[in-house]
């Protein structure tokens, strides 16, 4: 088992729904959110190109913010999905400077939140909440291991990306172009 | 034009728009952790060499400082949690792969030894302050009656003092741990191109020396004592500035972020700081000023000692902060 | 002098009322601090329910936490609209019944002896006398025909039914005239039908979809944007057509970099490509369309060569999209757009877009456009209503021909006072719109206002225009209430129940029980003949072969379409037309005294130093309406000016930077906007979104942030057919100094002295 991400940067528009979606069902305090929305242009007007791309924790293979975590309140659970216990964390910061897409934060209430592939919804065998709500479809969620997910399958038909590859981190979420 | 925004109003506090995790504590705790740790590595280095009488202020008298030192850094590191009552999980794991976690136990490992080691020398200690006003001496005064009251107290003290020569190995050992785990908590996180570099560790070690050494060539009241920590300080720096050359180098020899994060330093916000402050004054300015003293020039030891604290606790500031704005996205 | 309707700002009563409430959202509501773990969808208590944040009104569910407090809502899987699938704005629906700034309690306005308005919070009892007393004063005194309803919210068919039984048939909806009125009309006089909502449009199926300013994807029409996202994903091309590089721009084959004002130019020279490259469907229009000869002899001229002269689009990017559409034809879409009241022209340009799509063969076929249907919902029985003497018609058909409903600003202007002829309106009900910033020419309206005997508004939050009213009600929110069954067009009939979630917080209530309490005390309770709406609604349900109780399990219910979706090949059809056909000559038209047939006219282009104003949409807000919204404002809370990088240079300013602007008449924006410095707009425009820069003090999080274009709008080219109200013929120049410091300080030695 081990859940992947893939996001079509060529459907999504950029509408945020994951981010209300998301914060609506993971209880994300307002002003604080576990995914964003990035427009990046490039070009002189007219001859412009643009990408949009939902972001969030990218569930790494190699963790700096688990390695980093003095407590063990960040670790890895089955699938491959970085979790934090907030009853165990200290509120250090480490795993915040560890992380090079900046997809954890301080929750106000102290401890350090962030993306959980919603696994609570994982486990009883429904998709996040925020593929789950994208009008575009953009979002696919799956297990990687499995050569007929999803996300598998989009990942051999389709050329991709990740971020920060030289990061070393070995993203799990996978930017379709 | 290149043009890369967040569109959803993402406006994490401390991270957006740039990272700002780590205020003043953490360097400040950096600091302090450097200091202590060169406090008790110089003064177990010399007892083991047996230079204990010969460099009284090094081996006696300035680690008294040393606990009251990390206690300051406590301080701070605990003012940086966000989950402060949650500390104690600490201590329910050891973590080797993270620096937080040795920090952690190194700590309260060196903090109960340093306060015994100066224990050991109480005697050594009543004697060097026995001119001093009568607080002082009310206040040793004092510390005896306690131990000599407490018996298991008394009886363990002897024990340590008994086996000072081992005890002063461990603490050598735990003292470089400290020093060194002050700059590998920065280079630690490969997140951030400015801390990406195995430099950082010894670089902040002989940085925390120096600072050390500086606070005993301010403390000593020997000129001997003084001229040997100028001496070393003065190698301290001449390593310091060449592994800071090493640094840059390093960084332009590498990927664009951290090219981008040297450029901070070569031109860009943190260039006139830190080579006016960080590197001048904190650096060359006190190497000139000691240079002089051992040619025979009177040059009042504060000076340089100050301005060597003033530029270890301002190049800790200055690496915590400007590493946090650099990054790989966007 | 005083203004005899002074605007009240809301804050004052209402910082009295939260007094007594809980503080204001800091950074999350209650609901967020007492439920760590997330819900449990299966075990959650569920409500239909369809969605108010927009006119698409997608049906979902609204989930319950433990506690009983709303949690989410998630969309119907059955729904046609959203395919279980809710936009951001309905997910962040829930914001709207957290929202601490809602009215909380009926109000009338009351003048102080020393002339000062303020709101006082009434009973309800109170609110709905006077009401009914003042409307009764108005059928006295000028006849019931001179009160005017004017909506937008759903509750609004209740209030249209109560407006009706007591006798007048003025009511409008600004979504006409200043929203998709020339479209309707363009297709009206073409089709014989307009296109209404949602759009038939078969984007599912369809090879090549052609957008003239149109920026779906920003424009969160959620079956729409859908469909759009399929096409790319089948790699249909896209041709778009726009000065701005929209975020669908940049998932275009084609994107066409237009100067503004220009498309009919564009249009017509597709028009003539088609035609004089013979490549238009010839069949098609042999069988179903009417003046082909006339359009060829009136196209002859506009070759992409002279398309160019007034498009800057290189002529053969004009031939290589018109190849692109008549190569997937009729698997082609030319969009005719949502918001089409731009340069006054506008039902002359969707009359061009209509006629291309007659054209290249899509209307009635595969790929282009389906047959929608509606199931028709049964009126619950009510005696017939009254005769008016007069209606709309009688103000607007006399200049606006084509106009297929009232129009809000005609009604407006019937209340000012030069108005001199006998169709007068002395009384408005207001029901969820906020004219202050969807009708252009706010000055006039202002006067309007001043001119009226009466004005009740009903709303959910402090608006600008609750500020101008006598009597405030205070709406509920949808998640708090019934309304009435939405049934919608589409490729398969369906209806949608929505049913309270919780109940109304403070002293709200919800738009049916204000009609029928009203109607009550006018004596028209014989029109609303029921005790509660439940029961309105199951007898309705049980017409249309349901209930109640099973559309309160299941929200949507779909039913047997009746006609096919396309024509077959050849097939027969009769166009509601004069002529029985497609009239690509417009029989209609010209016999009411206009152009028969789409004309170029040259407008006006900005002075140097000036900017086209262009304003759109956010995915995330709808207009000014979600302005306050806590889960809304969180993903946008401002809006930007977006200037080219070359202008920015030419200004000197820089990102993020504070600029006012000044418009060509002078008017000056009440609050500064920040700069946005993107490639993504041409040199002679700047573009904002529309909706933010309330001047309302009441909304805690809407109040001030960025700033209005509405209010830059001042010049309004007025569609001749229809009456729509164009908008997009307003320039702006940019004050780098706050133009207001000046005044402030005159105001305050006149407050002095």
């Amino acid at each position: 088992m081990r859940y992947a991400m893939t996001m079509d940067t060529r459907k999504c528009v950029g509408c945020s729904d994951c981010v209300v979606a998301c914060q609506t069902e993971n209880n994300v305090p307002l002003g604080y959110c576990r995914d964003w929305i990035v427009e990046h242009t490039a070009g002189t007007y007219p001859h412009l190109d643009m990408e949009l791309r939902s972001e969030r924790c990218n569930q790494c293979d190699n963790t700096p913010c688990v390695r980093t975590c003095p407590t063990g309140a960040s670790h890895v659970i089955e699938g491959g999905i970085v979790k934090v216990t907030p009853e165990e964390c200290i509120g250090c910061g480490a795993c915040i400077q560890a992380c090079p897409y900046d997809a954890r934060y301080f929750h106000p209430d102290g401890y350090v939140d962030k993306c959980t592939f919603c696994d609570h919804r994982v486990k009883k065998g429904q998709t996040t909440a925020c593929v789950a709500v994208c009008p575009t479809k953009c979002l696919t969620f799956g297990d990687l291991d499995d050569p007929n997910s999803d996300v598998s399958k989009l990942l051999r038909d389709r050329k991709w990306k990740v971020l920060a590859p030289e990061a070393g981190t070995k993203p799990h979420v996978f930017f379709l172009t | 034009m290149n043009e890369e925004i967040i569109i959803s109003g993402r406006n994490l506090p401390y991270i957006d728009p740039v990272l700002n995790i780590w205020h003043w504590q953490i360097p400040l705790y950096l600091f302090v952790g450097g200091l202590a740790a060169a406090l008790i590595f110089f003064s177990a280095y010399f007892f083991i060499r047996g230079r204990g009488d010969e460099l009284k202020t090094s081996v006696q008298i300035a680690p008294i400082l040393a606990p009251f030192v990390i206690v300051i850094g406590l301080i701070a590191l605990l003012l940086d949690l966000r989950h402060p009552a949650y500390f104690w999980q600490l201590y329910t794991t050891i973590r080797l792969d993270s620096p937080m976690s040795w920090g952690a136990w190194t700590l309260a490992a060196i903090m109960p030894l340093s306060v015994i080691w100066p224990l050991t020398f109480l005697k050594e200690i009543k004697e060097y302050f026995s001119e001093s006003g009568k607080r002082v001496k009310g206040l040793i005064q004092w510390i005896e009656d306690i131990i000599n009251a407490i018996k298991p107290l008394k009886l363990s003290i002897e024990w340590f003092t008994k086996y000072r020569y081992q005890l002063a190995w461990v603490n050598a050992i735990l003292a470089i741990i400290l020093g060194v785990y002050t700059g590998i908590l920065l280079s630690a996180f490969n997140a951030r191109p400015l801390w990406n570099t195995s430099i950082l560790g010894p670089l902040f070690l002989v940085s925390g020396l120096s600072t050390g050494a500086a606070v005993i060539m301010w403390m000593s009241r020997s000129k001997k004592e003084r001229l040997i920590f100028s001496r070393i300080d003065l190698l301290l720096i001449a390593i310091e500035l060449f592994f800071i050359i090493h640094l840059f180098m390093g960084f332009l020899a590498s990927g664009a972020v951290q090219i981008e994060a040297a450029q901070l330093f070569l031109g860009g916000d943190y260039t006139a700081i830190f080579w006016a402050g960080v590197v001048m004054v904190g650096l060359v300015i006190p190497a000139i000023l000691e240079t002089m003293e051992l040619y025979g020039y009177h040059i009042p030891i504060s000076i340089p000692a100050l301005l060597i604290l003033i530029g270890g606790l301002l190049f800790r500031f200055i690496m915590v902060e400007a590493g946090q704005i650099t990054r790989y996205l966007y | 002098m005083k203004t005899r309707r002074e605007f009240i700002k809301i804050s004052a009563v209402a910082a009295g009322g939260i007094a007594v409430l809980k503080p204001a959202l800091s950074w999350s509501p209650d609901f967020l601090k007492k439920d760590i773990e997330p819900l449990d969808e299966s075990k959650a208590k569920r409500y239909p329910t369809f969605c108010e944040v927009c006119f698409w009104k997608c049906a979902g569910f609204t989930y319950l936490n433990k506690d009983g407090e709303i949690q989410k809502i998630i969309g119907n899987d059955k729904d046609p609209h959203c395919n279980g699938r809710f936009c951001p704005r309905g997910t962040g629906g829930v914001g709207m019944y957290y929202d601490n700034d809602r009215l909380k309690f009926p109000q009338k306005r009351v003048v102080d002896g020393d002339g000062t308005h303020k709101f006082v919070q009434i009973s309800w009892e109170e609110a709905l006398d006077t009401i009914a007393d003042n409307m009764k004063d108005i059928a006295d005194k000028y006849g019931p025909e001179s009160m005017a309803l004017l909506y937008h919210a759903s509750s609004g068919s209740y209030f249209k039914h109560l407006m009706q039984a007591y006798g007048s048939k003025n009511i409008a909806k600004p979504s006409y005239a200043q929203c998709l009125g020339p479209r309707e009309a363009g297709f009206v006089a073409t089709y014989g039908m307009g296109v209404s909502s949602p759009e038939p449009t078969d984007i599912k199926n369809t090879e090549c979809l052609v957008l003239i300013g149109n920026h779906v994807g920003e424009n969160m029409h959620n079956g729409y944007v859908q469909e759009v996202a399929d096409a790319i994903e089948r790699n249909a091309s896209i041709i778009t057509v726009d000065p701005r590089f929209s975020t669908i721009a940049s998932k275009s084959k084609f994107w066409l970099p237009i100067k503004p004002a220009t498309d009919l130019a564009l249009l017509l020279s597709w028009i003539h490509v088609l035609i004089y490259e013979e490549l238009y469907d010839k069949k098609y229009v042999e069988q179903y369309a009417f003046g082909f000869d006339e359009l060829k002899a009136h196209v002859k001229n506009f070759t992409p060569e002279w398309a160019y002269t007034k498009t800057d689009i290189d002529p053969k990017d004009i031939r290589d999209s018109a190849y692109e559409m008549a190569k997937a034809s009729p698997a082609v879409i030319v969009h005719p757009g949502r918001h089409t009241t731009w340069y006054g022209d506008d039902t002359q340009r969707t009359r061009a877009i209509a006629i291309l799509n007659a054209l290249l063969g899509s209307f009635g076929k595969k790929g282009g456009w389906y047959f929608a249907e509606k199931k028709s919902v049964p009126h619950f029985p009510s005696p017939e209503y009254p005769h008016p003497k007069w209606t709309w018609k009688d103000i607007t058909k006399k200049t606006y021909k084509g106009a297929g409903t009232g129009i809000s600003n005609d009604l407006i202007k019937a209340s000012l006072p030069e108005n001199k002829n006998e169709h007068k309106v002395k009384g408005w009900i207001v029901v969820g719109t906020n004219l202050m910033t969807t009708i252009p020419d706010v000055e006039t309206t202002k006067r309007a206002i001043e001119n009226l005997d009466f004005i009740a508004v009903v709303d959910t939050m402090p608006m600008e225009i609750t500020g101008y009213a006598d009597i405030l009600l205070p709406e509920c929110t949808y998640l708090e209430r019934y309304d009435d069954i939405r049934s919608s067009q589409h490729r398969i009939p369906n209806i949608a129940l929505r049913m309270p979630a919780a109940n109304p917080r403070w002293e709200s209530k919800p738009g049916w029980w204000m009609a029928k309490e009203i109607a009550n005390r006018l004596g028209l309770g014989d029109y609303f003949a029921y005790d509660s709406v439940e029961e309105e609604l199951d007898w309705k349900f049980k017409q249309m072969g349901t209930s109640l109780e099973e559309m309160q399990k299941i929200g949507v219910k779909q039913f047997d379409k009746e006609t096919d979706l396309y024509l077959a090949d050849g097939e027969e059809h009769y166009f509601n037309t004069d002529t029985g056909k497609i009239e690509l000559y417009s029989l209609d038209l010209e016999a009411k005294g206009y152009d028969p047939m789409p004309k170029f006219i040259e407008h006006k282009q900005p002075d140097s130093g000036f900017y086209r104003l262009i304003y759109g949409r956010a995915p995330m807000h709808t207009f000014g309406r979600t302005i306050n919204n806590p889960n809304l404002t969180d993903l946008m809370d401002e809006n930007k000016i977006w200037v080219n990088p070359k202008v920015a240079k030419i200004w000197g300013v820089e990102a993020e930077q504070e600029i006012w602007l000044k418009n060509q008449d002078g008017k000056i924006s009440t609050f500064p906007i920040k700069v946005r410095i993107t490639e993504r707009i041409r040199h002679d425009s700047v573009y904002m979104i529309h909706g933010f820069g309330n001047t309302e003090k009441g909304l805690s999080r809407g109040y001030g942030r960025g700033a209005s274009d509405s209010e830059m709008i001042t010049n309004v080219k007025i569609d001749p057919i229809m009456g729509g109200t164009g908008m997009r013929e307003n320039f702006v120049t940019f004050l780098l100094e706050n133009p207001h410091l000046e005044e402030n300080k005159i105001e305050n030695k006149e407050a002095e002295s």
